[in-house]
């Protein structure tokens, strides 16, 4: 094994993510089950809130982030042919969120933390659970500084050359983050910590929820950039043709740093402490970001369509057919594609001013993420293993055939989870509910529903143990990989000259910081400009 | 000459870029002038309220709660949101009148939607939450608290009647 490579670091954190990943499946199915009422022996508002707590934080924050970390290196050491920067400084990084997930999930487990992975207070969690989420994001921070720095590295000693796109994707990716998870860090660091110890009495709630929204719409861009990246720089390879346009891939990458972090602001829609005026102009700002997801479909289509005709298909749609679905990356990429279509669709009416409030907060919205995030941004995390488990292993994949096929189940458990969870949201089903006694007119509408996600959960939670068993045998394999290197897209035209601002991201940092203060800069203000009450911590 | 020309050689691509750049802009102009337009807005009044100390404010002590009519047929209701239900727990309100909810929480974060209609806020404790609506519909609904709020949110809901105009308002 190449040390170079940093394939040990990059095995480490992916698995810490799977297992995550895997126990949240499990309680998925749990609370499915709990939540339609067919089972009374099992229903308890204790146990589904403590559940639905750690599956949230399990999805959203660990698979997450260590999938971002564990891709970030292998990316940056196999594009840039160059060592991790500080390797020391990233294992540390690696088990400071790792001790940070263990110190979270003891309250978590034993529901002193049934705070749901928003934990909006008045209602307090433990200390340690805001402890432990402060560890991940610092841990997650020695990884951007890492990508930061590797970048840097690379670019002083190559003057001129134009950054792998692949590294340039998950550099805006780690400078986003930084950026976007300031917000949620001086909410814990200054309100949350503080209250929860008993240092500070009270906390102004409203503070509390803009500062989290300021995170909470670019985290799923976080989630999302591995996907993207993935799809940008190794699916048009692994389709057998071309990357359609590499500046293109930058334009994208470039619009969701600038655009993503001073949205979050949408996420305060229903609240009544921001006022019109500024939801409105965020509002506009929401559609922009549109745009990058826009592009990409544009261009990874595109990119596939050259890979079909290369392989001999012809006409308006034999190329698709032509493609190599055998290969997890192209099914998953073209799966992830059908998922995001419906759920971007959705997406538009979350974001309208006006329709949202049909919707804010009932089962169409956790609809909605399941699909898109546990739908496209997850199922490319698949693929993502699929391609580079073999060759962090030098193990060929055991076997590509139940790869596929987990992947189908995936596609299929997710739709059949979805679709009537939207449904429901549509009947006026609350979110974050454990059981449902309200008038039985509503209850009999919502029963078949509930009961569909049941299945949807049951598909899934089948397709999560063939990834895991897929994963663990492929390390035991006897058969050898013959090819060890990653293999990136080569795009279309070849690439002259950058323009440096497609080169680097001093400029487009400097922007966001710009476009965050104007949009961001008086609606936290006004918490010290008015008068106004604090909260004192509440128990669940 | 394409601005986009110098990133991006492909003329189909910089159709597109264009195409999806007009997309944003004219799907984001829509619903912005359609939310003036009938001037839907959600509920943005910015005005804090000491929750702690509710029963002592004149407008959300206990006796003042309730539906009220205007002088200038509109009608007022003044209600309070607290684990686990919303005060008082039945409201009956006119059809086809304008109707201004104000909503305070006594403890922790709630939120409220009728389901099936657009009448929805967050309710947020320090600040006061008002709703601006009308119901089209009469008839019995249900108003649900759609924010987590405690292991009992669940049950945390209360009863909403919509009644003929004549009938006037009340609560109980
Ligand atoms: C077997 C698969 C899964 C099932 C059955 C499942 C089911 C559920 C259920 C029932 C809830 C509670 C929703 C509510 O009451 O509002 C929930 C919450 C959540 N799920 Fe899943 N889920 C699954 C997979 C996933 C995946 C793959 C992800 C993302 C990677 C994910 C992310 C989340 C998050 C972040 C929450 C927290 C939502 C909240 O607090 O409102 N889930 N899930
Ligand atoms: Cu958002
Ligand atoms: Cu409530």
């Amino acid at each position: 094994m190449n040390d170079d490579k940093a394939a040990g670091l990059a095995l480490a954190s992916m698995w810490v993510g799977f297992i995550a990943f895997l126990a949240a499946v499990v309680l998925g199915v749990y609370q499915v089950a709990e939540r339609s009422g067919t089972f009374p022996a099992i229903e308890s508002p204790e146990l589904y809130f403590a559940s639905v707590s750690t599956h949230g934080v399990l999805m959203a924050f660990v698979l997450t982030t260590f999938l971002v970390m564990g891709f970030g290196y292998y990316t940056a050491t196999t594009s840039l042919g160059q060592k991790v920067w500080n390797k020391p400084l990233a294992w540390f990084g690696f088990w400071l969120s790792v001790a940070g997930v263990l110190t979270a999930a003891v309250p978590l487990l034993t529901g002193h933390a049934s705070v749901l992975y928003t934990f909006y207070p008045p209602l307090k969690a433990h200390p340690a659970f805001y402890i432990g989420a402060t560890l991940l994001v610092v841990g997650s921070w020695i990884w951007c500084l890492e990508m930061i720095m590797m970048m840097a590295v690379w670019k002083r000693a190559h003057p001129g050359e134009t950054v792998p796109l692949a590294m340039y994707g998950t550099v805006a990716n780690a400078i986003m983050w930084v950026i976007t998870s300031l917000g949620v860090a001086s909410e814990v660091l200054f309100q949350l910590i503080p209250w929860s110890l008993g240092l500070i009495e009270t906390v102004d709630v409203g503070l509390a929820r803009t500062l989290f929204s300021w995170t909470l719409h670019a985290i799923v861009y976080f989630w999302l950039f591995p996907a993207y990246i993935a799809m940008y720089t190794l699916l048009p390879k692994a389709a057998g043709g071309r990357l359609f346009s590499d500046q293109m891939g930058r334009v994208a990458f470039i619009m969701l740093l600038v655009f993503s972090v001073p949205i979050g602001f949408h996420h305060l829609y229903m609240d009544p402490f921001q006022a019109a005026g500024w939801k409105f102009l965020h509002m506009t700002g929401t559609f922009m970001v549109a745009v990058p997801t826009l592009i990409t479909g544009f261009t990874i289509i595109a990119s596939l369509e050259i890979a079909g005709r290369l392989r001999g298909g012809k006409g308006l749609f034999g190329w698709i057919g032509a493609l190599p679905w055998s290969n997890p990356m192209v099914t998953a990429a073209g799966l992830g594609f059908l998922m995001l279509a419906v759920g971007g669709f959705g997406g538009m009416i979350n974001a309208s001013y006006a329709m949202n409030a049909m919707v804010h907060n009932t089962q169409w919205v956790t609809g909605h993420f399941h699909l898109i995030f546990g739908g496209t941004v997850v199922i490319m995390y698949f693929a993502i293993a699929y391609h580079l488990w073999p060759k962090m292993t030098g193990r060929q994949l055991q076997s590509n055939g139940m790869a596929l096929t987990q992947l189908w189940l995936w596609f299929i458990g997710i739709l059949v989870l979805t679709l009537p969870w939207h449904q429901l949201g549509l009947d006026g089903q609350p979110r974050r509910i454990s059981s449902t006694p309200y008038d039985a007119s509503l209850v009999e509408m919502w029963q078949p529903n509930e009961v569909a996600m049941i299945v949807g959960g049951v598909i899934l939670l089948i397709s999560a143990l063939m990834l895991i068993l897929v994963l663990v045998k492929t390390h035991g394999n006897a058969q050898a990989e013959s090819n060890l290197e990653l293999e990136y897209a080569e795009p279309l035209h070849s690439i002259l000259r950058m323009p440096r601002l497609m080169n680097g991201f001093g400029f487009w940092t400097l922007l966001v910081v710009v476009y965050m203060i104007a949009s961001y800069g008086y609606p936290i203000a006004q918490f010290f400009l008015m008068e106004t009450h604090g909260t004192v911590p509440w128990s669940i | 000459m394409d601005p986009l020309k110098h990133i991006c050689e492909d003329p189909l691509e910089r159709k597109w870029v264009w195409i999806s750049l007009f997309l944003a802009i004219v799907m984001g102009g829509m619903l912005g002038y359609y939310a003036i337009a009938s001037n839907i807005h959600p509920p943005s009044n910015v005005e804090t309220i000491d929750s702690s100390r509710l029963h002592l404010t004149e407008e959300f002590a206990e006796d003042n709660l309730g539906v009220k009519a205007n002088p200038d047929g509109t009608v007022t209701v003044t209600m309070v949101a607290a684990r686990y239900g919303f005060y008082p727990p039945r409201i009956e309100v006119p059809v086809d009148t304008p109707v201004t909810l104000r909503i305070a929480s006594a403890d922790v974060l709630h939120g409220v939607h009728v389901p099936n209609t657009n009448m929805a806020t967050m309710i947020v404790p320090g600040y006061i939450s008002e709703v601006n609506t009308t119901f089209p519909e009469t008839g019995e609904f249900s108003l649900l608290c759609n924010e987590y709020c405690g292991l009992g949110h669940d049950s945390m809901w209360s009863r909403l009647v919509v009644v003929p105009k004549n009938e006037g308002g009340q609560s109980s």
